[in-house]
């Protein structure tokens, strides 16, 4: 409390503050700011719950109407779909009498905001006794004589304020007067308000109380019978309550309260039928006559102590300082959609002027101050929301007050709704099917005696008989479960006698549970009991429901708040009521063994199965299976566990702790005796260190749900509660590092055990008590790098499945739509045309539908192994189909974009166009190739899965059945495969040619403008041609390289060295096909190719080539020149895609090489001149270009004028190039001469 | 032959007390001329039964019995060969087949001191040139063969009818390509109930899922489907999922309120199959 004081007071920074709420280590804090603030390092541990008191606090007289307004009380609640059960309102009422009246508050207004009646601090008898209380537990607690200044309301600091003489002002008259005030009371205005009861337990006198080594069984409630009125009369008799110092009394009281309320709710809320009607039914006539107080943003008054509060707020959030991240969410909601405020009396405001600062100020004066607030919390936890529902999504996004309090937070959840795809929908749960009888598990040769064969037999048909009787009537009201059904089952029971009878009913119990619940929609679809969800109309089939949509929209329903206790929907009552009936001991023995085993199996089941795909494309598909398969496996698991927690608790299931301390030792000492059914504690400990938390974590807190009071003391199930905790603490939001657990991973886990904890039986202080503890704990992920936490499995529909209660935020947000804007019509426009599509739909969905039932159908009386094996094939050949489209379908769309996109390259000429844009239309054009896919993927599907299935199964299966297995397996495979390819297919092919257009214009080399045409390999290559390194350099096929040749030519060489013209030949032969075979060619050897080849023609025209033979002949012929030419040119001209430097030929260098030679040969360089025009491989200016180039060179004399009369010859007779090369051949004897004379 | 409830009712009304003889059941045709004579005859046969169960107790008392020996005494003592027997069960509105058993078990009480065994008996009433006495032989034979309600030649008669319609359901489901296991096999696998035919692989009638057949050659009532129901097709639900039962004779509409749960019924076998489609489209 001071330290939330000194921080308003901005004497401490905000940032210091945070660190010093996540963490203990003041080693860290050694800044002079900080140093004040470890002083009160004591402290650290309570700030975060008086915090949340504080706000909750604060807030009350928000929601409460104001006095001008009495008639409108009730009208609050309905605001605010919370619950509001009997059970809450006992708790309030009880509360409400002991104040007396003057300024009118609503108790029923109230009750809304505190997830729980009881939280609030009950049954204080006043005002001042209330301060008294709750000072004498501060004063204890800060034993370095700091006192929460709040405590002594306006006391100064530092004074340890004893509350006994105020409790003694105001005890007993309250008390007796219990009776005398109206259920819903009123409150005393207190000094300035401020007196408003406490939604929190304040744990610090829990703390003080453990010091004294007082266990909490101090707090002792009276037995559930007990009226609210008898209650202070068990605290006055109570052995502790004389021994107490006076703020642990009223404490005390407070836990009776909360004890009791929830207990009730505990009773309660299992029994369908009874608190259901309570919540809808009166709403929608009053909504209509609410109207939300405008909530403008101007008018918010303290602007930065509530920025200051909300940062705080959230930074507690975000590290996971609170209990229930959901439910925070939630009173965060809640203070946004606020209808409106007890209006403050002015001289409340006048008196509170002059400390502005302090906490004695109401932080939330106005309407606006609390949507203020909520907006700016919103706005820290936006991460958070982006990844609810996309309903809840819209509601946020279309709510007015967000919109015209953070513009940018509106854009940015209305930006996450229109991205997100988290459509949480719940199917209609399918009508129950029996488990069918297998020969191998049912026939009479897995029974002891005839007898007892036949005896199941008749079992069976009861078991079921009992079954539909319970469909038909459990939703009528005046049915009971036990009088109609209760005889019966135990008469079944009771002829059970082998052992074995009774583990094959068991056998058939849990199959028929986890069949019947263990559906998303078996469970989902009704939560909590309730009829269908909203969500589930939307996909029915009448119009006629559409009103009753409207209706329920209007009037939001309630499951139960935020924070339900666990309970048994849909058919799941039945199990528990037929366990309960049964109530034989042998039969819940069998039980418990048979779930435990169960839980072990499918806990330890390897997932996910498939190693991370190395590819994205077809990883991804897999990668849906897999979250299903997660899906069922977390859904399956929880309901064996909540079962198995419920049976094997329901011996020691009170509704209260322990009156007395030496009773509940006792109690303790004989229960840590008993070995827990399931060593969860292990189980828990392997989870995380595998990191598999995210399978282990929810079926263990939905075990321990159902534990009961004396559960959490035991030392066994403290270490594990221990370890939630840590766990809890260690799961922070915003942390986002690499193989850290995936944020819908996280999300669901504090979702689970946020709502654990506030489960009625785990005592409330675990939570804040073991906050000192907990940061020493670090996650020991070294074991399995790839554990199931790092991979996303969680979605949204299944964290909804899970947590259904997070809906809470959805019906809060669409009250509010429904009390402002419903009548607009905006929410119901926007329906409208879902049902109609869906009827639109229809007939399409069910012959689809009925294929679908009748595979199911086969399979439900096969061995379970034939459907894994066909589930397997399918999900093999489908993910294969994928790969094999790619080989085929899509590497020849890619080729045929290569080369597509050559012709365009080459069209367009030297300037190329857009990547974009090229890419753009070749995709146009290949796209729609992709529609093969679907065929071909069928026709792969259709090859591939019947040989597999039939390999798979075993022969003796029938023709018929096996033939089904295998189109089935065709189907499911083609299914699997063309969904994949119909979503993904364009996306594929774009991808590849993206990759194949950006690898070729890659390719281009350094310089863009140099893009000429090139070509793909041949279809019929088999790319066996010689690699071009090896032409290059390393080829030593007959010793020939082309660096062979030309370092021979270049010399130095050996006399004995040359290569032979034949070896010369199978060079240039080698370099075409290796210049034809695109494989192995990358853009810097075809250029080093084309350099080589140019140099190598030089050589050749200066008749610089070291030829092997015969001493006598070292040139090469003339003839073989020429040859070797003619097959360079074609190189040049066919073969080469990249440019061929081939101004290179008319270098000085390469020129010059000619002027060694004697006599000069002119003749050779000539024909190849005229060749490359003759070939269009260089232009006839170009050439002169080079030849007027070399003229400027410094020659001897007379090869200037040889040069001269070459290039006067090539520009003579352009157009006669036939004749002339005849000529020059004719010319050949006495080449030298004869050019001197032409 | 699907009828509703009121037409069932109307046709059980007027069979209120008429003997089980041709005649009647030929009236009955005349006044029911759209209604087959086999759904007729099954409905009239199950009416009749019903009666007899109610009234069974009071014709075997050892009142009665005496007075219907003394009776049938004195008729055939006037004319042996007038039809004493069936006049008497007509007059005392019982059924004739179970008035000679009557009359025959109190003869052979009467000439043989060991109270005569129910398969003596049996044998005697499915051949009755076996009963000594040749008079008593002529009656209970007359009784046999003018009851068209009770006696071994009507039971042999259920029997076959219930064979045919077997044969003839295992004809349709081989012609439509559709495998299953027979009562037969099933029992040798050791399954504890058996319909008569389990498909292999399952189909869909008019929407609903089939997972077993079962052949009714009888009008579906009332009191006889609740107790089919009771001890076969739940049972057969319970561990083989939904199924179909054809009564070959019709129905009562009304009772065809399980479809959703799981147990369809038909009075032919059904045209409309959707199966497992083998093409993947």
């Amino acid at each position: 409390a001071a330290v939330l004081e000194s921080l308003l007071r901005e004497e401490v920074p905000v940032a210091a503050a945070v660190r010093w709420i996540a963490r203990s280590t003041p080693s860290s804090e050694d800044s002079s700011e900080v140093a004040a603030l470890s002083a009160l390092r004591p402290l650290r541990k309570e700030f975060v719950p008086f915090l949340l008191n504080f706000l909750r606090e604060q807030s009350s007289r928000v929601l409460p109407q104001g006095p001008s307004t009495p008639a409108k009380t009730p009208v609050a609640s309905a605001a605010l779909p919370a619950r509001q059960g009997a059970p809450a309102r006992g708790g309030r009422g009880a509360r409400s009498q002991l104040f007396p009246a003057a300024e009118p508050l609503s108790a029923a207004a109230e009750a809304p905001l505190a997830r729980r009646a009881g939280r609030r601090r009950g049954p204080g008898p006043g005002p001042s006794r209330e301060r008294g209380g709750r000072g004498s537990g501060a004063a204890e607690e800060g034993a370095s004589g700091e006192s929460p200044p709040w405590a002594g309301g306006r006391k100064p600091k530092g004074s340890g304020s004893p509350g006994s003489p105020r409790l003694s002002l105001s005890d007993p008259p309250n008390l007796s007067n219990l009776e005398e005030f109206p259920p819903v009371g009123t409150v005393p205005p207190g000094s300035a308000g401020r007196t408003k009861p406490s939604r929190r337990i304040n744990p610090t006198p829990v703390s003080e109380e453990r010091s004294l080594s007082k266990p909490k069984t101090c707090f002792t409630s009276p037995p559930i019978s007990c009226v609210p009125s008898s209650q202070p009369s068990t605290l006055d008799t109570s052995p502790w309550g004389l021994g107490l110092p006076p703020g642990c009394r009223s404490l005390q009281e407070e836990r009776e309260m909360l004890r009791k309320a929830r207990t009730k709710q505990l009773q309660q809320s299992p029994t369908p039928a009874s608190p259901i009607p309570e919540s809808g039914s009166p709403v929608p006539s009053r909504t209509g006559n609410l109207t939300a107080e405008p909530a403008d943003p101007a008018r918010v008054s303290s602007r930065q102590r509530l920025e200051l509060v909300a940062l705080i707020y959230s930074s507690c959030i975000a590290e996971n300082l609170v209990p229930n991240l959901f439910l925070e969410l939630f009173f965060v909601l809640q203070l946004l959609t606020a209808r409106r405020m007890v209006a403050t009396k002015d001289s409340d405001l006048e008196s509170s002027q002059g400390a502005l600062d302090s906490l004695d100020t109401p932080l939330f004066r106005s309407i606006h101050d609390c949507v203020f607030f909520a907006v700016q919390v919103l706005e820290h936890q936006f991460q958070v929301l982006s990844y609810l529902d996309k309903g809840t999504l819209k509601l946020l996004a279309e709510n007015e007050r967000l919109l015209c309090f953070s513009p940018a937070l509106q854009g940015r959840l209305r930006a996450a709704y229109e991205g997100s795809v988290a459509k949480v929908s719940l199917v209609i749960p399918p009508s129950a099917q029996a488990v069918s009888f297998q020969p191998e598990t049912d026939n009479r040769a897995n029974f002891s005696s005839d007898r007892a064969f036949h005896t199941f037999k008749k079992q069976r048909d009861v078991f079921y008989e009992v079954l539909r009787e319970w469909e038909d009537h459990h939703e009528e009201p005046s049915w009971d479960f036990e009088k109609g059904l209760g005889s019966r089952i135990r008469a079944m029971m009771g002829q059970l006698s082998a052992a074995c009878s009774h583990s094959h009913f068991v056998r058939l119990f849990q199959k028929q549970l986890l069949q019947m619940c263990q559906s998303p929609g078996g469970a989902g679809g009704s939560v909590l009991g309730e009829a269908p969800d909203v969500l589930n109309m939307l996909g029915a089939d009448k119009l006629g429901r559409l009103r009753q949509l409207q209706e329920r929209l209007i009037a939001p329903q309630s499951s139960g708040g935020p924070c339900p206790p666990p309970t048994f929907p849909g058919c799941q009552g039945f199990f528990r009521d037929f366990i309960m009936s049964a109530s034989s001991f042998h039969f819940n023995q069998h039980l418990m063994d048979s779930l435990s085993l169960k839980i072990r199996e499918l806990n330890g089941l390897r997932l996910p199965q498939h190693e991370p795909g190395d590819e994205d494309g077809e990883s991804d598909m897999d990668w849906q299976g897999e979250r299903r398969q997660f899906a069922v496996v977390l859904l399956s698991l929880r309901l064996l566990a909540k079962f198995l927690g419920f049976v094997a608790f329901l011996p020691y299931r009170g509704h209260e702790p322990p009156p007395t301390r030496e009773l509940q030792d006792s109690i303790l000492a004989l229960r840590s005796q008993v070995p827990p059914v399931l060593d969860i504690r292990a189980l828990l400990q392997q989870g995380l260190w595998a990191r598999r938390a995210v399978l282990t974590v929810p079926w263990l807190v939905e075990f321990l749900s159902f534990a009961d009071h004396i559960v959490p003391l035991l030392d066994y199930y403290r270490s594990v509660f221990t370890l939630l905790l840590r766990l809890h603490r260690s799961l922070v939001l915003s942390k986002e590092n690499e193989g850290e657990m995936c944020f819908l991973n996280k999300l669901l886990l504090l979702a689970v055990l946020g709502w654990l904890f506030q489960i009625p039986t785990v005592p409330e202080d675990l939570f804040f008590l073991e906050d000192g503890q907990v940061d020493a704990f670090e996650v020991t992920t070294t074991a399995s790098e790839h554990g199931l936490d790092s991979v996303p499995v969680v979605d949204q529909q299944l964290l909804y499945t899970c947590c259904p209660y997070i809906g809470e935020l959805r019906k809060l947000l669409a009250s509010w739509v429904s009390g402002s804007s419903g009548r607009s019509g905006g929410f119901v426009r926007k329906i409208t045309p879902t049902t109609t599509s869906s009827l639109g739909a229809l007939p399409l969905q069910t012959s689809q539908g009925l294929q679908a039932q009748l595979a199911e159908a086969f399979f439900h009386n096969q061995p379970p192994s034939l459907r894994r094996t066909v589930e397997f094939v399918a999900e093999r050949i489908g993910s294969n189909c994928v790969k094999h489209i790619k080989a085929t379908l899509v590497a020849d769309l890619v080729h045929q974009a290569e080369s597509l996109l050559q012709e365009q390259l080459v069209a367009r000429g030297q300037e190329g166009g857009d990547p974009a844009q090229l890419l753009e239309s070749l995709c146009s054009q290949l796209c729609p190739h992709g529609a093969q896919a679907l065929t071909q993927g069928r026709e792969f599907c259709q090859r591939k899965s019947p040989t597999a299935v039939r390999a798979l199964l075993p022969e003796e299966t029938p023709a018929a059945v096996l033939s089904s297995a295998e189109n089935i397996a065709v189907g499911l495979a083609t299914e699997k495969a063309c969904s994949w390819l119909s979503a993904n297919i364009t996306a594929l092919i774009r991808r590849e040619v993206k990759a194949a257009v950006s690898r070729m214009l890659r390719a281009q080399g350094p310089e863009p403008t140099a893009r000429v045409e090139r070509r793909g390999c041949s279809r019929a290559c088999e790319h066996h041609a010689p690699l071009p390194s090896h032409l290059i350099s390393e080829i030593k096929f007959h010793h020939c390289s082309l660096q062979d040749v030309l370092s021979l030519a270049a010399g130095p060489r050996d006399p004995e060295e040359g290569v032979s013209p034949e070896h010369l030949e199978q060079l240039l032969n080698q370099m075409g096909q290796s210049l034809r075979c695109r494989q192995f060619l990358c853009p810097t050897a075809e250029q080093h190719l084309a350099k080589c080849s140019v140099e190598l023609a030089s050589l050749l025209v200066a008749d610089q080539i070291p030829i092997l033979g015969p001493p006598t002949q070292h040139r090469l012929e003339r003839g073989h020149a020429r040859r070797l030419l003619h097959m360079l040119l074609s190189l040049w001209k066919d073969d080469f895609q990249g440019p061929v430097p081939l101004q290179l030929l008319l270098s000085p260098r390469n020129v010059g090489l000619l002027a060694d030679t004697r006599p000069r040969e002119w003749d050779l360089l000539l024909f190849l001149l005229r060749e490359l025009v003759e070939k269009d491989l260089m232009g006839h200016l170009e050439i002169e270009a080079c030849l007027g180039r070399l003229n400027e060179a410094q020659w001897p004399g007379d090869f200037s004028e040889e040069l001269s009369t070459l290039f006067r010859l090539f520009l003579a007779e352009p157009h006669l190039l036939e004749p002339q090369l005849r000529a020059c051949e004719l010319m050949q004897p006495n080449r030298g001469t004869v050019l001197a004379q032409s | 032959m699907i009828l509703t409830k009121a037409q069932y009712e109307e046709i059980a009304q007027c069979l209120v007390s008429v003997p089980p003889t041709r005649q009647s059941l030929r009236k009955l045709k005349q006044r029911f001329p759209s209604q087959s004579q086999a759904t007729l005859l099954s409905i009239f046969s199950q009416e009749y039964q019903k009666h007899i169960k109610r009234t069974h107790a009071k014709h075997h008392t050892p009142e009665a019995i005496e007075s219907y020996y003394q009776r049938y005494l004195n008729g055939v003592g006037k004319n042996g060969a007038a039809p004493v027997l069936l006049e008497l069960a007509n007059e005392v509105d019982y059924a004739p087949s179970l008035m000679a058993r009557i009359i025959l078990e109190r003869f052979l009480q009467g000439h043989e001191q060991t109270p005569p065994s129910k398969s003596v008996i049996n044998s005697m009433l499915r051949d009755p040139s076996q009963i000594p006495d040749g008079v008593l032989a002529n009656q209970v034979y007359q009784c046999i063969v003018n009851d068209c309600c009770y006696g071994p030649l009507v039971d042999c008669i259920k029997h076959a009818i219930g064979y045919e319609h077997e044969v003839l359901l295992r004809d349709l489901l081989l012609k439509k390509n559709l495998s299953f296991l027979d009562e037969d096999q099933l029992r040798a696998k050791g399954y504890d109930k058996t319909p008569d035919f389990i498909l292999q692989v399952p189909v869909a009638v008019e929407g609903h899922i089939i997972h077993w057949i079962e052949s009714k050659a009888s009008f579906g009532d009332e009191c006889s489907h609740h107790a089919y129901l009771h001890g076969q097709f739940w049972s057969y639900w319970n561990r083989f999922g939904p199924g179909l039962v054809i009564y070959w004779y019709g129905f009562i509409q009304e009772l065809d309120c399980n479809r959703e749960r799981g147990i369809l019924l038909k009075a032919s076998f059904p045209t409309d199959i959707v199966t497992l489609c083998h093409s993947t489209a």
